[in-house]
């Protein structure tokens, strides 16, 4: 019998929505529980910076330029490495329970495995991309998944109650609600347990019950919040007084100072801002984001806290469940997302080609198996979601295949320094109906710096430079500064030099999302 | 601000004759035989109904069927599209191989992606089945 693994991910939660990093709306015990005795990664960034080549880079353990999943609507390959299989073949039973997107969900054809189990759950042949067990939900009530199917069976009264994701045009939906209007806030009166958090756990504490007591196991569990529509429900929603939360450091209150930090960053800001550019599906095509009022950012974050309190909650439960089968001593626990959420910085919501704190820093803990005896630590070295395909091989006793680019997550400073965890990468690719935008960031010693590539509204000369420890906020772009040519030319290079070949040929976006 | 409406393209050579991949791409009856996510394909005169995966059908009318050209356009007339054309053309390359090329232009914007992203992979699944590495 060996250590077991849970891997909990969120989506879209920010680092600092976590007690344990500083957060102050949101009260999430569990998981600060869970970094006071474990390992508490203070720079951990995904790939990219939204779902499914995320999702694709945690499963593969590869970036997105080698796995080829470089934009939501790309489906990974059937046939792509991932993680879950190798354990599988070691013995490992697997599940993936919640919202999976490796394939595209805008799909009324059905073409995609993720979309047409209809009520199985194990899939054709035993598995698929290694996990023997699969039950889905997304963040809407509507749909092919199972907990679309499992609400319209048992309680369908509520599927009207949520918030409607996509809009009559099939456009992310922009229509406001709550008290500000703002956009993706609804009122959802919503029993909380039939809410997909607690449907999540739910389904996780099953697939538990169903292993024998010395089963070894994979199970990632990954909550489709707090990712919007920010639509928890509203019995819960009095958690939090919005009117009480205060405005994010991010958040630039005054509009002139607002535009004056967009305007010294490359173009694309500045005109999704203003509503006169939308490079991506994934906001609501239809809002303008210099509309967003304070009240409006403290509305989002209330709620988007509710959410992380459900979630945190629930992750209790599950861990109670846990202990009480007698597995804790031997159950690793990794906990993180697969991207972050502008939540009002810059005076912004949702996400983009956006490359800043907000998007790319992102909560992970790991909570190695205490059996296992590791101290408590916080590592402040940069790591990635690329790492964690490589941990769980460390912990199931797999050597790490050559595949797999990142390495098993440091257990501290001192470790990250002997190992070389001295850079991190985050790529951005899209194309939407002739407009495209191309990203490449490196994170190292203290600075984040993005190239440009020639698209649509950058000529591939511009570019982003921030000072990690002198400009938190990410406010300053010192590209063009020459005081900072040097760095500037120095973490080019080392980008250019660190980025895997990209695949060819290029996979196809199959859908908008 | 993003456009109401959109145009997708997506296209594929295949090593076989334009007047074989006419057979297939021309007979509109034939669409479920190469479109993965098509369970049915009924036409009745210039009308067409398929039906999804997901069970929905979708009504269509025939606009061309020019063997000449080789072109073939339809019209979906779903209430969901405000407009929608498609067009299939397969062009001969004169070497043996061909282009097959699909053009989605509708209204919503979203739906021409949709349309034209299974398309894609349609197109992929044609070239697998006529030149028999499926």
């Amino acid at each position: 019998m060996g250590r077991k693994i849970l891997l909990v991910t969120t989506d879209q939660q920010r680092y600092d929505t976590l007690g344990c990093n500083g957060g102050t709306i949101a009260r999430t015990p569990v998981v600060d529980a869970l970094a006071a005795s474990g390992i508490r990664y203070e720079r951990a960034h995904p790939q990219s910076v939204v779902c499914m080549p995320s999702r694709s880079t945690i499963l593969t353990g590869q970036h997105p330029t080698t796995h080829g999943v470089w934009m939501n609507g790309v489906p990974l390959p059937l046939d792509a490495p991932s993680v879950a299989a190798l354990l599988n073949e070691a013995g490992y039973r697997t599940a993936l329970i919640g919202k999976p997107h490796f394939q595209p969900f805008l799909d009324p054809f059905l073409r995609f495995i993720e979309n047409s189990l209809g009520d199985e759950t194990v899939p054709t042949g035993g598995s698929h991309r290694g996990f023997e067990h699969l039950e889905f939900a997304t963040h809407g009530p509507v749909g092919p998944l199972h907990y679309a199917r499992w609400l319209a069976a048992h309680h369908p009264e509520a599927i009207g109650m949520f918030y409607r994701v996509l809009d009559d045009q099939l456009q992310v939906n922009a229509d406001g609600g709550g008290d500000t209007s703002a956009p993706q806030v609804h009122v959802n009166r919503v029993d909380r347990g039939w809410y997909h958090t607690d449907w999540v756990a739910n389904r996780t504490i099953s697939w538990l019950d169903s292993l024998g007591a010395d089963d070894d196991w994979f199970c990632w569990m990954s909550f489709p919040d707090p990712h919007h529509p920010w639509d928890p429900p509203e019995s819960e929603v009095g958690r939090i007084n919005w009117r009480d939360v205060p405005l994010p450091a991010g958040y630039p209150e005054k509009q002139a100072e607002r535009e004056a930090i967009l305007d010294a960053k490359p173009r694309h800001w500045r005109m999704w801002y203003d509503g006169s550019l939308v490079s991506n599906y994934e906001a609501p095509a239809r809002w303008v984001p210099a509309t967003l009022t304070a009240d409006q950012v403290r509305e989002v974050n209330a709620r988007n806290a509710v959410e992380c309190e459900l979630i945190d909650e629930a992750i209790g439960r599950v861990l109670r469940r846990i202990d009480e089968r007698g597995w804790n001593d031997d159950v690793d626990v990794v906990f993180t997302t697969d991207h972050g959420e502008l939540q009002g910085d810059f005076g912004l919501l949702f996400k983009g080609p956006y490359h800043v704190d907000a998007l790319m820093r992102l909560p992970l803990i790991w909570r190695p198996a205490p059996s296992a005896g590791s101290a408590a630590a916080s590592v402040t070295a940069p790591v990635g979601l690329v790492d964690l395909a490589p941990t769980f091989c460390t912990i199931a006793g797999l050597p790490t295949p050559e595949w797999m680019q990142g390495a098993s997550l440091p257990t501290d400073d001192e470790d990250a320094a002997a190992r070389g965890f001295e850079r991190v990468l985050t790529e951005w690719d899209s194309e939407l109906f002739g407009v495209d935008v191309h990203l490449r960031t490196i994170t190292r010693a203290g600075w984040v710096l993005t190239t440009y590539r020639p698209g649509t509204v950058h000529n591939g000369t511009e570019g982003e430079l921030y000072d990690l420890a002198d400009d938190p906020l990410q406010r300053n772009n010192r590209w063009d500064d020459p005081a900072c040519r040097g760095i500037r030319d120095d973490l080019v290079a080392d980008l250019l030099a660190s980025l895997p070949p990209a695949r060819t040929p290029k996979l196809l976006l199959e859908a908008p999302v | 601000m993003t456009a109401s409406r959109a145009s997708i393209r997506r296209e594929v050579r295949i090593r076989r004759s334009a007047d074989e991949l006419w057979e297939w791409v021309g007979d509109p009856s034939r669409l479920a035989e190469w479109w993965p996510g098509i369970t049915a394909c009924v036409v009745d005169g210039e009308s067409r109904t398929i039906t999804m995966g997901s069970g929905l059908p979708m009504p269509e009318r025939l606009l061309t069927i020019d063997r000449l050209q080789r072109r073939f356009q339809y019209r979906i007339t779903a209430p969901l599209f405000k407009e929608h054309t498609s067009t299939i053309d397969v062009h001969d390359l004169g070497d043996g191989t061909s282009l097959v090329v699909y053009s989605v232009d509708a209204e919503p914007s979203t739906m021409a992606l949709v349309i034209g992203g299974a398309a894609g992979n349609a197109l992929q699944h044609l070239r697998s089945l006529v030149e028999g590495t499926d």
